[in-house]
């Protein structure tokens, strides 16, 4: 099969999935608004609505190739940088940290990227962005909560520029037989398909089954019944998907485990970021799901993981 | 138009400026939007929030000393988001400084204005300049609406040229208008109130 033919499967089957979600929604709908309407059934509504978009947008952009995935992350980024910092606290002595951050750091990540140079993408944020912003932050001559106001801005830059653009990092990592066809575009289809189906599936099997609750003041909508019953559900599905990667059934499975995984964490430790900065959601900008930071923490805890485990073991 | 466009994109992407019309409806009536100012972007925020319909009609005032010395400033001001010049420094005033503003009440068309008078790099407005009073005065048809801006001097504070991308939401309240025999300070402190309950 082909790359577009594999990818013409997928996205046939993402997009019965959809229509089967919309269909269950309107059924949903009509039920609610005899008994007064609810508003777990209008916030599911809103979500799908908001993933029959987001899926569009993966959809044109794969066939507007490798440079158009490179700065549709690095705005997915901005994005969500913008959020880390509009809920995180900062003051006047801030303003060139982060401008350089969203105007130098984040493009030059991406643009490590597009260039193929990987070994400084892999420093260049950790090492000398790390170094670069407590200079430029001292220069703005305010040591009111100096060292507190450098770590958060470090942090998010992490978060939501470094490790978000271990996705379309993707495309650096050489799979003999597989790279070669420009197929690194399905392999990272393939991460934000588990990670996203993930998160889905552990939010519908929660609010079906869960009772448990796996950290009750950090994530109250996390639950022991949600995470096994989506997380195995999703690590099924990314077995299942095998044939869009360079993976034997077996070893998709277990990749996708991790991804799960990982996704998890991020998700777990993200809103814990999220409630010590006071706020249940980081923006508004995607209706039902929240802000862009809330459809991306999982995938920038299970990019980087999945980017290396890759690298190191189907790499020759 | 197509720069209006432009400016409305760019605000957009950068600073989101979501309205939220927590004690009013947009509306086409005769309106004043009295606002806190910390940002050069708040003109321009607070006019995006704006439904595009009401853009057409609504001006935001702008001192003539900043805005109009020419240039791509000017040309933003006037045919971006068609300001409404006034003269700030008595020395250069030759007629009643709210003149343009009347007529344009007179007009039909609403203003935006920043009673502080000038940009603070603050979240809490400082106290209100008295133009607002006399123009409460004279114009009972229209409608004063207190907004806030929020995060904006966090975005782009006096003295910066590029805003950081930052959220921010543009809070219009409760309508205000003038009682019968209200002092002008104890309108003004009223009318900052209206702003300050918005936070």
């Amino acid at each position: 099969m082909s790359m577009q033919e594999k990818f013409y499967w997928l996205f046939g089957g993402i997009l019965a999935l959809l229509s089967v979600a919309s269909s269950i929604g309107f059924i949903l709908h009509r039920r609610a608004q005899r008994a007064g309407g609810s508003a777990t059934i209008d916030n599911l509504n809103a979500r799908v609505r908001a993933w029959w978009v987001m899926v569009a947008i993966i959809a044109v952009n794969f066939f507007l190739g490798k440079n158009a995935t490179v700065v549709l992350f690095a705005v997915a980024s901005a994005f969500a940088l913008r959020e880390f910092v509009t809920l995180t606290p900062t003051r006047r002595g801030d303003y060139l940290p982060l401008v350089v951050s969203f105007y130098v750091l984040l493009p030059v990540q991406y643009w490590l990227i597009a260039d193929g140079w990987y070994n400084l993408f892999a420093i260049f944020l950790p090492v000398y962005g790390f170094l670069a912003l407590p200079v430029l932050a001292a220069t703005g001559g305010d040591t009111e909560d100096f060292l507190a106001r450098v770590t958060k801005l470090q942090w998010g830059l992490m978060i939501t520029v470094y490790c978000i653009s271990y996705a379309p990092a993707l495309l650096l990592v050489e799979v003999p037989g597989y790279s070669a066809q420009h197929q690194n575009l399905l392999l990272m289809i393939y991460l934000l398909t588990v990670v996203q189906l993930s998160d889905v599936l552990q939010y519908v099997f929660g609010k079906l089954f869960g009772k448990h609750k796996i950290a009750p003041n950090v994530s109250p909508s996390k639950t022991v019944e949600g995470f096994v019953g989506g997380g195995l559900s999703a690590v099924g599905i990314g077995a299942a998907l095998w044939w869009i990667t360079p993976f034997a059934p077996l070893q998709a499975a277990g990749m996708a485990a991790v991804i799960v995984l990982a996704g998890f964490l991020g998700g777990l430790a993200l809103s814990a970021v999220k409630r010590s900065l006071g706020a249940k959601d980081w923006g508004s900008m995607i209706e039902g799901h929240g802000g862009m930071l809330d459809r991306l923490d999982s995938v920038s805890f299970a990019a980087p993981v999945f980017f290396h485990l890759t690298r190191y073991f189907f790499e020759p | 138009m197509w720069l209006s466009l432009l400016l409305t994109g760019l605000v957009r992407g950068l600073v989101g400026a979501q309205p939220r019309w927590i004690g009013c409806r947009p509306a086409p009536t005769l309106r004043v939007y009295f606002a806190n100012h910390t940002s050069h972007m708040d003109t321009l925020a607070l006019w995006c929030a704006l439904p595009v319909e009401l853009r057409a009609t609504t001006r935001p005032v702008a001192a003539r000393d900043y805005w109009s010395g020419g240039g791509l400033k000017s040309y933003i001001a006037t045919r971006g988001f068609n300001a409404l010049f006034i003269e700030r420094a008595p020395e250069n005033r030759e007629q009643d400084p709210l003149a343009p503003l009347d007529e344009a009440l007179a007009r039909g068309e609403s203003l935006i204005i920043f009673p502080e008078g000038t940009r603070r790099a603050q979240a809490l407005p400082s106290a209100f300049k008295s133009g607002i009073f006399h123009l409460a005065t004279r114009h009972p048809e229209a409608e004063f609406v207190p907004v806030y801006l929020d995060n904006l001097y966090r975005s782009m504070p006096k003295g910066t040229l590029l805003p950081v991308p930052l959220t921010c939401s543009v809070r219009f309240g409760t309508p205000l208008a003038l009682q019968a025999g209200e002092e002008k300070t104890h309108f003004l402190e009223r009318a900052r109130q209206a702003v300050v309950d918005l936070v």
